[in-house]
């Protein structure tokens, strides 16, 4: 086998695929996440807006990014991550691009995104 | 290099190997060589590409010609491997630590900064320009009126061979010999490397 077919290999064997619902850069989504604290699990709510799709396949990942007390705070998911229990999307936000990182210079009224209408 | 995830769901880098099917193609004793080896082959190797010499030795055997012959000298105690025999991943065993050897990737000429980790002048300013990267004095004027042997200098960087020590094995896959392991290993894509495992 080649390189890259060896690759895709172990990704389509070893990695599940998952689905999730589709949502770009600029919806509001949910992602509830699992934690494991010591024997327990629980499941945690991260509520915010996408700000990017990132990498393809089973690399590929998302940033949400969410205000929390006045400080902007952002996390990055693996698609692939086994510990994401569902994703809801709570908002269709319409935007130009494709990655809206000028949402983080942006506070208050000015970081609103409009929602799509249906 | 790819990702796995562990059984913890941790995302682990890991390097895939093609380890084997090798095969026995010559046992080296004392008596006859006056020292103890296995000389392996490994991967296809077309018949039109093989010379005369080669293709005698590996009919020896009875096996199609192969790409890549090499000789391991350590052996594990109690473990007799005749000629003909095949190796494959199923030495291995998931958990395991093993060391790879491999020729890194050429560099090219590089200079001192990134081939022997100078620091560099550190300043642009207070009268330097032009050598921020450069390596600085080489020795002393009169005495000793030359150049130490061994002095680290800016030179041909990469393209050797080199170890990396106590890799685990994450996954293996018996069914098309490949071996996971954690990390990276010396080596472009696609090119061989030795895998060695002590116990």
């Amino acid at each position: 086998m080649n390189p890259a077919e060896t690759i895709k290999y172990i990704e389509d064997t070893l990695i599940e695929k998952k689905e999730y619902p589709a949502f770009k850069a600029g919806d509001t989504i949910t992602v509830h996440y699992k934690i494991k604290e010591g024997n327990k699990e629980r499941i945690q709510n991260f509520q915010g807006v996408v700000l990017q799709r990132s990498g393809k396949g089973v690399n590929e990942t998302f940033t949400v990014r969410k205000i929390s007390g006045n400080v902007g705070v952002e996390r990055i998911f693996p698609f692939s991550s086994p510990f994401i229990e569902k994703i809801d999307i709570n908002k269709k936000g319409v935007v130009r691009r494709a990655r809206i990182f000028y949402l983080r210079n942006l506070r208050g009224k000015k970081a609103r995104i409009r929602e799509e209408r249906l | 290099m790819t990702s796995i995830y562990d059984a913890n769901g941790k995302n682990v880098p890991c390097t895939v190997i093609e380890a084997g099917p090798c095969v026995v193609t010559q046992v080296k004793s004392k008596d006859s060589d006056g020292y103890d080896s296995l000389q392996l082959a490994f991967e296809d190797r077309k018949e039109k590409h093989t010379n005369k010499a080669l293709k005698g030795h590996f009919n020896k055997v009875g096996i199609t010609p192969k790409k890549v012959i090499s000789e391991f000298t350590r052996f594990e105690p109690g473990q007799v491997r005749a000629f003909g025999d095949v190796l494959r991943v199923d030495i291995f065993v998931e958990g395991e630590y093993i060391d790879v050897v491999g020729i890194s990737k050429g560099k090219g000429f590089q200079g001192v900064v990134k081939r022997h980790h100078f620091r560099g002048v550190g300043e642009s300013t207070h009268g330097q320009h032009d050598r921020l990267r450069a390596p600085g004095s080489v020795g002393a004027s009169s005495w000793p009126s030359r150049v130490f042997p061994g002095l680290r200098m800016a030179g041909r960087m990469g393209g050797q061979r080199v170890k990396v020590i106590n890799l685990q094995i994450m996954k293996i896959i018996l069914e098309k010999n490949l071996v996971l392991v954690k990390g990276a290993v010396p080596g472009a894509n696609g090119s061989y490397v030795i895998i060695e495992r002590w116990k």
